[in-house]
């Protein structure tokens, strides 16, 4: 089969112009649902470490489920189906988001016009299932990294007089945080690889706009193999800052 | 609620149009959940494999074995699986000269995506193992090979088994993205039916979703039992 490399039209016009909004939409939707999965992480592990059982039994339930149903189904539910159950008025709200910001504007020195606008419901749907998505590992990861600090470390402190919070405060974070940055690092990775998934509901990210100049300029190696070493360049770059972080900062803690 | 369309479409969610003769292939166009299992089994099949040569390439003396094994580890676990089909699926007719179908693109995707992430199971399983295990097998006249074959691997493949099922679950998970292609496995029937009833979203995904938890589930469930059934018999360090 004859296939003709055009790599020219890749970094010029129109393509090159949509890969970069792909890119700069990629980079805004993983921001957004990275900050937004740590606040939801945090508060579920917490949940899942206070004594009120069903607080418990509703972490442990909300991880179990997000964990292990595949992230497109997700996605499909909250934008197909979620307005069954989220009551009218944000149903509402979130629909008339599109109207709040009539005309383009500019935002990081680039214009967003119509559909390529910050606050669509597209965009807000796919944040929601990514943050949901992400923050169940992140609670996982969380709620390792403190599990494995010995217990006896909590009794230790007690007993020299710091109160419970206090004890979590300068004996337990300080040695969890440590452990549990490397895997934090790697979930903030998956989730923008996760992003890509985003395209499915019309989320015009790296992946929607190769499929985009796919269809328009019949390229479809060269626009795929682009966005490819865009996304490698992304997480070989944040695996390098695991590796430093590894190497600077891990103290091999001794029980 | 339209709870009476998903269990008219149940049978359709399960196998689709799946037909199972005797003649070769034995099953033909296998749709649903169906297709998802089959997908995931023969994906975590061939990802067995080519993880087991990633990760031992990646523990071999010879510094242009371990660098493709690097190399192939690195490029496959930085970029999405959505983009490695995408990108398969235009790239095999350049390289085999034809069209190939959705389920068998999907299906090499799957075995080349999973085999990075098996890779670096096989490679953290034989590391795991305290040193002694191959000094021993080296003192007592095995050759590198044969004290991997017979010493080192059948104690670090046990140790991995639970490695192995969440290995699976997560590629039952990432199955759902054959959709995308125009496989019909489960996601792609769930979509067809949502399309054409148009009234019952909100339970067509929470059925699909909760078809993807049961097996998911359980098979989590299995791996943590084993996990603690296997550590108790690890050969550790004194």
């Amino acid at each position: 089969m004859q296939y003709n490399f055009q790599w020219g039209k890749m970094f010029s016009g129109e393509p090159a112009q949509w890969m970069w909004d792909g890119f700069v939409t990629t980079l805004q939707i993983s921001t957004i649902s990275l900050i937004a999965s740590m606040v939801l992480g945090i508060i579920i592990c917490i949940m899942r470490m206070t004594p009120f059982k069903p607080l418990q039994w509703f972490s442990l339930a909300f991880t179990e489920f997000f964990r292990n149903t595949p992230l497109l189904i997700q996605i499909f539910f909250w934008y197909n189906a979620s307005h069954v159950v989220i009551p009218e008025a944000i149903n509402n709200w979130l629909n008339d988001l599109f109207y709040w910001f009539p005309g383009p504007f500019s935002m990081f020195g680039h214009e967003f016009v119509g559909e390529w606008m910050l606050f669509n419901v597209e965009l807000i749907t796919g944040v929601i299932a990514l943050t949901v998505y992400t923050s169940a590992f992140i609670a996982e990861e969380i709620r390792a990294g403190i599990f494995s600090i010995p217990k006896n470390q909590l009794e230790a402190s007690r007993a020299v007089g710091l109160s419970f919070l206090q004890g979590y405060r300068f004996v337990i974070l300080p040695q969890a945080l440590r452990i549990v940055i490397p895997p934090l690092i790697s979930q903030a990775l998956n989730l923008i690889k996760n992003s890509s998934l985003c395209m499915v509901i019309g989320v015009g990210d790296m992946m929607y706009q190769a499929v985009q100049i796919e269809s328009y300029h019949a390229i479809p190696f060269e626009a795929f193999t682009v966005a490819l070493l865009i996304y490698l360049t992304l997480s070989l770059i944040v695996s390098f800052c695991i590796n430093m972080y590894n190497k600077h900062f891990m103290i091999q803690v001794m029980y | 609620m339209h709870w009476d369309i998903v269990i008219d479409n149940f049978d359709y969610f399960l196998y689709g149009n799946t037909s199972i003769d005797w003649v070769f292939p034995f099953i033909h166009r296998p749709e649903g959940l169906f297709a998802a299992i089959i997908l995931a089994v023969l994906g975590i099949f061939g990802a067995f494999w080519i993880g087991l040569a990633a990760g031992l390439m990646r523990l071999s003396k010879r510094m242009w074995l371990k660098y493709i094994s690097v190399a192939y580890i690195e490029v496959i676990r930085g970029c999405p699986l959505l983009l490695l089909i995408f990108w398969f699926y235009y790239l095999a007719p350049v390289l085999t000269g034809q069209t190939m179908p959705e389920f068998t693109t999907t299906m090499f995707c799957f075995m080349i995506f999973t085999g990075a992430y098996v890779g670096e199971i096989v490679r953290a399983g034989v590391l795991a193992l305290p040193k002694g295990q191959l000094e021993a097998a080296r003192g007592s006249g095995l050759s590198q090979m044969q004290a991997m074959q017979f010493v080192i691997l059948p104690q670090a493949l046990r140790n991995m088994i639970p490695s192995f099922v969440n290995q699976f679950v997560s590629l039952t998970k990432d199955t759902s993205l054959a959709s995308i292609l125009g496989v019909i496995e489960l996601t792609r029937t769930g979509v067809q039916v949502d399309n054409r009833e148009m009234v019952a979203s909100f339970e067509i995904w929470i059925t699909i979703g909760g078809l993807y938890f049961l097996i998911c589930f359980v098979l989590t469930s299995y791996s943590r039992r084993l996990e603690a059934q296997l550590s108790r018999y690890q050969a550790r360090d004194r």
